[in-house]
This record gives C-alpha cells, sequence and structure tokens, in this order.
C-alpha cells in the first residue's frame, strides 16, 4: 500500500532512518550531492490517490440523489417506472401551481428583508468589533456565535415559546425575525474574515488626511469590503430560502414558505411537480455559486 | 491627552456599531434561551402555555425510560454518522486542498449543501421506497421480485444524515488542510516514515482543530435533527429532536420541551467551548513554544527541498 511505485526511491532512502544532520549539512558523499528523485518534489499526491478517488465518490454521492429526482422531472407518468419524456410536469408546475408560487413570494419577500436587516446589522457590527475596543465585545461575539452552533430545533422552539410569551401572533413578521436572527451571524462572521485582512493604514491615512469618522466609513471601509457583504448577503438570501426547521415553528396561518409547501407536499403526497421544483432550484444554486466564485473559499472557512 | 480623547471617541463609536446587532441578539435569542430556562422549572399548564408553581418536575420526567432510550439512541446514531461523516470527508477535504481546482470542488461541494434541504431529503424518499427508483430499477433488471423494504429504518436515517452533513465536515477540513504545508509531509516520508505514519503523525496532529470544528458542526446538528428521521425514520428511529417537537406540539408539554432543550443547549456550549480552547491552544502552541520536532521537522523539509531544487534542473 506504501510502497511508493511512481517514485522509486533511492537506495539511501530505503529502510534506514537517515539522521536529520546528515542531511542539512550538504551530504556530499561518495555517491555525490544528495539528489532527490526529479518528480518527487510534493509529489506524495498522486492523481489517482486514495484521497482523490474518495473525493470522487463523494461527490457522487453528493449528486446522485439530485440527478435522479431531475431525471424523473421528465417522465411522463407519476412514479419511478420510467414512462416517456415529458414536460407536463414542468408546465403544472409554471402553470398551475398558484398556492406553490404563493409560498415562493412569501419566501422571496422574507428572504430579502431579513438578508438586508442581517448584512446592515451584522456588517456594521464586525466593523465595530474588530475597529474598536469596548466592554460589552465577548458578550456580543458570543451571542453572535451562539445561533450558528445551536441546534435549529432548539432555536425555532425558543422563539416560539418566546414570541408566545410576549403574545407577538406568528406570520410573516415572526418568520422574518427568526431568519434575520439565524441570518446575522454568518454575516458576522464573513465580513469579520474580509476585515482581518484589511489593511488599517488605510484608515489611519485617511483620518490624516481629514476625513471624518463617516467618511471614513462610507468612503473607505465599507467599499473595500463590499465583495464580503454582497456575497454575505447572497448567503443570507439563500439559507432563508432554504430554511424548514425554524420557520416550521414561527410560522403561522397565510406564511407558508416555499420550504413549509414543499414539507406538506412531502407529508400529504408526493407529487412530481417537486422534481420540476427541484431542477428550478438547483439551477438557481449553481447561479449563485458561480457569481459567487471569488468568494468559495471564505464561505468554506465560515460554513 | 489627545490619545486618550481619541481612545474614548473610538470607543463609544464601536459600541454604537455593534449595538444594534447586540441589542437585536440579546432580544431574540438571548431572552428566549432565558425564557426557555424559566419555563423548564414550571409546571405544564392545562391547555398548553406554563403555569406558576416552581418545581422539578420537569426534569424528573427526563429519567423516563421512554426517553432515555430515545437519548442513547440518538447519542448512538448521532456519533456513529459523525464518525462515518469524518473518516469520509477526511480524504475528501485533503484531494480538494491539494487540487488545482480547489473553486471547482468547493463549487460541488457547496452547490448540493446550499439546495433545499427538504429537496434533498425527498430525493433519498423518491431513491430508496418502496417504488422508488432503487427498486424499480432492480425489479427492470429482473434481480428481485419484491421491494426491499429500504426506506423508515435507522440505515436510512443514518445514511440521509451523513448526505445531509457532510459538507459541514468538509468545508471546514479543507480550510484547515489548506493551511498546512504541505512539505511536511515530503519532509516527514524523506526522513524514513511510511506514508500511514507521515499522516497519522504529521498530518492529523496539525490539523487537529479542523477536526475538532467538524465533528462539532456535524454532530451538533445531527443531535438535534428532526427533519430527517420525521421523513425517512420509522417510530423506532425516532430521536430527541422528534421528541421535543412532539412535546410543543402535541402533548402541549412545554416545561419538559423546555428542559430537554436547555439540556442540549449546555451540551452545545460545552461542546463549541472546547472546540475554541484546543483552537486557541493549538494556535498559542504554534506561536509561542514551538514544538521542537515539528520545528526540526520543517527546517529539514525546507533544506531538503531548497537543496534539491538547487540540485535538480527540472522540478515539477
Amino acid at each position: 500500500m506504501d510502497s511508493n511505485k511512481k517514485t522509486a526511491p533511492p537506495k539511501q532512502n530505503g529502510k534506514k532512518r537517515l539522521v536529520p544532520t546528515q542531511l542539512v549539512s550538504p551530504p556530499t558523499g561518495p555517491q555525490g550531492p544528495y539528489k532527490l528523485p526529479k518528480n518527487q518534489h510534493f509529489s506524495d499526491h498522486r492523481r489517482f490517490g486514495f484521497s482523490n478517488i474518495m473525493l470522487v465518490l463523494v461527490i457522487v454521492f453528493l449528486f446522485a440523489p439530485l440527478i435522479v429526482v431531475i431525471f424523473y422531472s421528465f417522465n411522463e407518468s407519476k412514479g419511478m417506472r420510467w414512462t416517456g419524456v415529458s414536460l407536463k410536469w414542468y408546465v403544472q408546475l409554471f402553470m398551475e401551481s398558484e398556492a406553490l408560487w404563493k409560498a415562493f413570494t412569501n419566501s422571496f419577500i422574507i428572504a430579502i428583508s431579513s438578508s438586508i436587516v442581517a448584512t446592515v446589522l451584522g456588517s456594521l457590527a464586525s466593523i465595530g468589533i474588530k475597529w474598536y475596543k469596548f466592554k460589552s465585545r465577548t458578550y456580543i461575539q458570543i451571542a453572535s456565535f451562539l445561533p450558528m452552533v445551536l441546534p435549529e430545533v432548539i432555536i425555532g422552539i425558543s422563539m416560539l415559546i418566546f414570541f408566545t410569551a410576549v403574545k407577538i401572533p406568528l406570520g410573516m413578521f415572526t418568520i422574518f425575525v427568526a431568519h434575520t436572527t439565524f441570518n446575522i451571524p454568518f454575516v458576522f462572521l464573513l465580513v469579520s474574515a474580509r476585515l482581518d485582512e484589511f489593511d488599517f493604514s488605510i484608515i489611519e491615512a485617511a483620518r490624516d488626511l481629514g476625513a471624518t469618522e463617516r467618511q471614513t466609513l462610507f468612503k473607505v471601509v465599507i467599499p473595500s469590503i463590499m465583495p464580503a457583504i454582497v456575497s454575505s448577503m447572497l448567503m443570507s438570501v439563500t439559507m432563508s430560502l432554504e430554511d424548514f426547521v425554524i420557520t416550521f415553528f414561527v410560522s403561522g396561518p397565510g406564511s407558508t414558505t416555499l420550504p413549509l409547501y414543499v414539507y406538506s407536499m412531502i407529508r400529504y403526497g408526493v407529487s412530481p411537480v417537486i422534481n420540476s421544483l427541484s431542477l428550478v432550484l438547483i439551477l438557481g444554486i449553481m447561479i449563485l455559486a458561480l457569481s459567487l466564485k471569488r468568494f468559495l473559499k471564505t464561505i468554506a472557512a465560515s460554513s | 491627552m489627545i490619545i486618550s480623547d481619541k481612545d474614548k471617541r473610538t470607543r463609544r463609536l464601536g459600541l454604537v456599531y455593534s449595538t444594534p446587532m447586540g441589542l437585536w441578539l440579546s432580544l431574540f435569542f438571548m431572552v428566549p434561551l432565558l425564557i426557555i430556562i424559566i419555563y423548564s422549572f414550571l409546571t405544564k399548564g392545562l391547555y398548553g402555555g406554563v403555569e406558576l408553581p416552581v418545581t422539578m418536575t420537569a426534569y424528573k420526567q427526563m429519567f423516563n425510560p421512554n426517553f432515555l432510550r430515545v437519548l442513547l439512541r440518538t447519542l448512538w446514531v448521532a456519533s456513529l454518522s459523525t464518525l462515518l461523516t469524518i473518516v469520509l470527508a477526511l480524504p475528501c477535504g485533503y484531494a480538494m486542498a491539494r487540487s488545482k481546482h480547489q473553486t471547482f470542488w468547493l463549487g460541488m461541494v457547496i452547490i448540493p449543501f446550499w439546495t433545499n434541504s427538504l429537496i434533498r431529503v425527498y430525493a433519498w424518499i423518491s431513491i430508496l421506497s418502496s417504488e422508488g427508483f432503487v427498486n424499480e430499477a432492480l425489479k427492470t433488471l429482473g434481480i428481485i421480485k419484491e421491494s426491499l423494504s429500504l426506506i423508515y429504518n435507522q440505515g436510512a436515517v443514518i445514511t440521509v444524515l451523513i448526505y445531509m452533513y457532510i459538507p459541514f465536515a468538509i468545508l471546514p477540513l479543507f480550510t484547515t488542510i489548506d493551511k498546512f504545508d504541505f512539505a511536511l509531509l515530503e519532509a516527514a516520508r524523506d526522513l524514513g516514515a511510511t506514508k500511514p505514519q507521515a499522516i497519522f503523525k504529521v498530518l492529523l496532529p496539525n490539523i487537529r482543530s479542523g477536526i475538532i470544528t467538524s465533528v462539532i458542526f456535524t454532530f451538533i446538528p445531527i443531535f438535534g435533527a428532526y427533519t430527517v428521521p420525521l421523513l425517512v425514520g420509522g417510530k423506532d428511529s425516532y430521536l430527541i429532536g422528534n421528541i421535543i417537537v412532539d412535546q410543543v406540539t402535541k402533548t402541549r408539554n412545554w416545561p419538559l420541551a423546555s428542559a430537554f432543550s436547555l439540556i442540549i443547549t449546555l451540551l452545545s456550549t460545552l461542546g463549541v467551548l472546547w472546540m475554541m480552547t484546543s483552537t486557541a491552544r493549538e494556535r498559542a502552541r504554534l506561536k509561542q513554544q514551538p514544538v521542537k520536532d515539528r520545528d526540526d521537522l520543517q527546517i529539514n523539509g525546507t533544506a531538503i527541498i531548497e537543496s534539491s531544487l538547487k540540485n535538480s534542473t527540472g522540478g515539477r
């Protein structure tokens, strides 16, 4: 397993363990200067090595169910037995699914509003925390971190109990509040990560050149972290559109969101319309991921 | 004088910037958690809600053997699926970090990750159900005549849980491994370590914080999972999340639901503290007290590579 077939190590590098000092001092032994075989630099990693095969297998595992669903969205009949190509589920999705699109509109309204509020609050706070030192800093940091790690069920239930206790009727507003709350931490983290790379001497320069606090904020800081702000907002929109568990608890009559609607479709009789909806949603996500190409690494670091 | 004035100003401004978020999270996150703590010590109301006498009833009810069984099952399912997830995710994170096409692979992990979770669960239902993809395909091929029961059991729950949460593990592992200096592996191999030795003694200890992060980000959500066991599990694969929700929506025993929630919150917080201290310790270790072996290894590794670069004309 561990025999390095491709590189065939030199004999002096075989089973005998080399003492480090031998290597550090220029080894000019009888065999001449120590040489690594040509393609051994950084080449422990082979193209068809174990880890690459695992990666491809896991990606296949991640995509296979989605591909099955998309494939069957073009099936003529209802079940999983292939009977012929048809676009009728798409016709049904776009023409005859009023309730679904109503739910989609609800989802969209909440996603846009909650992500705007979350982005503004989260970005401002991360600027405040990175830029200044003050007493309640630690508290705010903990409060912004916890919602990300608690199971969604707990957040949902605690919010349901809270809204009931203070007698706020459940509906669009409570969903908006809940989504803003779970979006804030991600914005905060993403913008903070960007601020970590920020060169604060630019701020000092702006100040020295006579910029006021406000000018510095709006003309220097915000423009330079704009990419992070935009990507965190798009991420918030995605997470808001996607959330089921928390929404499930804080929604009321008339405030069905798309995930809630899909849930009821799954629970009370599966309809192939979900298949066609899947393709539409996956295409949307793909476009989003492509437009966020530059930030995928930052997003990976903060999720 | 001037400096202290300036300090005061900036201090106030920092607070101004952070207060809106601080207030929002306090009101809509911290206060609800406090309410849960209080509710867990109250008595169940007749029509849902809570009533006054302060009791420990909720905590006593938790020791009901039924709940304990579910708790044990949840621990078992969460541990097993987290373990499998990490074992699968580690090589993926490694391969992605070493790949030249990092963005492509990240996209491949993130696209299914961002796809609506219910759609993903639904996809599994349509694959595993008795008239689902697998059964129909096997029947068409003539391998089976009767449908296999692939869904509504614990195996299905674990498979789908791994499916749902593996991106949570891959992403932090990728981030940590990406920062790892692969020359160290090279150096270890050159110093005579076998490949497994290099991985277990050099790579894994150096990415410890990433492993802990991904364990926590998979274990905690799986521990509180609700949708997956509800939709692909049978009665015998209900997890603690389902119990809590039933207490809220069906039995209307809010004190008990609060007590369960509180325990899970405490466990999650402990896990996160563990993660944070181990990350901080690792950072401190790398900054202040470079461990001798590691340092030696790095020096030697660099020396070997430098000398080899000098000596060989054509690199990769």
